[in-house]
């Protein structure tokens, strides 16, 4: 069972898990941490991974929305997306998938050109976020309407939304 | 779905060609805002492409009046058009920033240890500079000592060293207006105090503004599979790159160095198209190398940041700093280093 399926098992009661995916354990681990500060009405669970596919002998909750993190002063982290969106099934992209791009602030560091993962994000059909740890929000606006043009996954967007929330909120607690 | 494409396609095709009537007779401010409005479309850019520089240098470009910028250090600054400069007046260009060289050394800002020299500014087009017929000339600025001892009377140490170009720089040419004359990449070499002052100087007189240019990684690894696309007859210097290495007390730095003609031989095998440069050859290329390298060490250079490359034809730091080694492809290295002027500028 190497492919991530989204209807695979049973929904918990309540309950939200998101999937962050990617080769920056610090990020990851802020973005968790703020995630799991916020009061939600339902109870959430942040499961980490460096790549997928994900260990098959653990038991786990039904995964509800991923998010994979590139950093892009790191091709390294590219490509192991890359490598991991090939072990996601196809249903997935229906809204539960969402692109997050680190680093785009400092230009000078930069090893992976902006349009890289705009095209990346574009062929998924799924929103992309760019963040940067020292707490600034990059917007690409024309990825803002999209988001909110499908509304019938609205119960699956508010955890991404609230994701851009709490990227902010990780920023301003790495300052 | 094709039913509902259909409807929004027409209306859009008709405002765009309504658009292009519209910008036939347009001023130069609004050519601008309707490029830099296409630049923020959603369509992501297809792969760039490049054609390697091979010799496409200007008939009259003497090598031996060139042979000074070369094997020569050049730190690299982007330029917005400079408003109301004359090739005509360099004369008085000079006599102006003399004086105000003079001045300012008076005032105690530029204070330099040892004798007082006498100052003397030149201006000077440098011919053959350009890509196009339509690119601006180059022009030279050196400050030049006059020595006080009699004997040396003709002699004048060049102190400083900075000259301004414009190569295939049509994007930004059609931007602007007649009374600005458009020469974005600027190379500095000589103290820094000194590229200062003369930066002041050019921002007071001609409103534009200088900023400091930085090679990103990205635009290094270009540059290293366009370099050694380049045809050469014999290899004066080994390929090297050098990366470094986030850590957490000090940064590691790892420098690999290729045979030349290795390195070509790697790039031939995957160069595909001829002429043209593409991002995924690029692409290729870096990831053999570094495949080979983690075959070797098991470290992912992928991970860390390519900081400097050095070939036969140029060697780029990522500090914006850049020295050339070869006559027959500087045409087609400052071509690129103005195209991410004018980026940096956009």
């Amino acid at each position: 069972m190497s492919v991530l399926r989204p209807l695979d098992k049973q929904p918990g009661l309540n309950t939200a898990t998101i999937l962050l995916v990617g080769t920056e354990d610090a990020l990851l681990q802020q973005l968790a941490d703020s995630m799991l500060k916020e009061d939600c009405a339902s109870e959430l669970k942040v499961h980490l991974a460096r790549s997928l596919p994900l260990p098959s002998n653990v038991n786990r909750p039904r995964i509800d929305l991923i998010v994979f993190v590139v950093n892009l002063h790191s091709k390294y982290s590219l490509r192991n997306v890359e490598e991991s969106l090939r072990h996601v099934d196809a249903t997935f992209f229906l809204g539960k998938v969402g692109f997050l791009a680190t680093g785009a602030g400092r230009e000078s560091h930069c090893s992976v050109h902006r349009n890289t993962i705009v095209r990346l994000a574009h062929t998924y059909r799924s929103p992309l976020l760019f963040c940067d740890l020292e707490g600034t929000l990059l917007h690409i606006p024309e990825f803002e309407p999209r988001c909110i043009l499908r509304p019938c996954r609205a119960g699956i967007f508010s955890p991404l939304l609230r994701m851009k929330k709490h990227v902010q909120e990780a920023g301003r607690l790495a300052q | 779905m094709d039913s509902y494409d259909t409807p929004e396609s027409t209306p859009r095709h008709s405002a765009s060609s309504r658009l292009k009537d519209y910008f036939i007779g347009a001023t130069p401010l609004q050519k601008r805002l309707e490029s830099v409005r296409k630049q923020t479309s959603f369509i992501p850019t297809p792969p760039r492409r490049k054609i390697p520089q091979c010799s496409q240098l200007q008939e009259d470009n003497d090598p031996q009046k060139v042979a000074f910028l070369l094997h020569k250090q050049w730190t690299l600054y982007s330029l917005t058009p400079l408003y109301k400069f004359s090739y005509t007046n360099l004369k008085e260009y000079s006599r102006l920033l003399s004086a105000f060289i003079a001045a300012e050394k008076q005032k105690g800002l530029a204070v330099e240890v040892g004798e007082d020299f006498n100052i003397k500014v030149t201006f000077s087009t440098l011919l053959g500079m350009k890509g196009t017929q339509r690119d601006p000339e180059a022009f030279l600025v050196q400050i030049l000592s006059k020595s006080q001892l009699p004997s040396e009377n003709r002699e004048h140490k060049v102190l400083w060293t900075g000259w301004f170009c414009c190569i295939f720089g049509d994007s930004l040419l059609e931007t602007v207006s007649e009374d600005f004359t458009c020469v974005p990449l600027f190379l500095a070499n000589g103290a820094e105090t000194n590229t200062a002052i003369v930066g002041t100087w050019f921002q007071k007189t001609f409103d534009c503004y200088f900023s400091p240019l930085a090679i990103n990684a990205f635009n290094l690894s270009w540059m290293a599979a366009m370099w050694t696309a380049c045809k050469m007859d014999q290899y004066m210097a080994a390929t090297e790159f050098l990366w470094s290495v986030p850590c957490s007390p000090q940064s590691l730095d790892i420098s690999y160095a290729i045979h030349p003609e290795d390195a070509k031989a790697l790039w031939d095998s995957v160069h595909k198209t001829p002429g043209e440069v593409t991002q995924e050859e690029v692409d290729l290329f870096m990831d053999c190398l570094y495949s080979h390298f983690h075959r070797h060490f098991k470290i992912h250079l992928s991970a860390t940041r390519l900081v400097r490359v050095s070939t036969a034809v140029a060697s780029a730091h990522t500090d914006g700093k850049i020295k050339i080694l070869c006559h027959k492809y500087l045409i087609g290295v400052l071509a690129y280093l103005t195209e991410l002027a004018i980026f940096q500028i956009d």
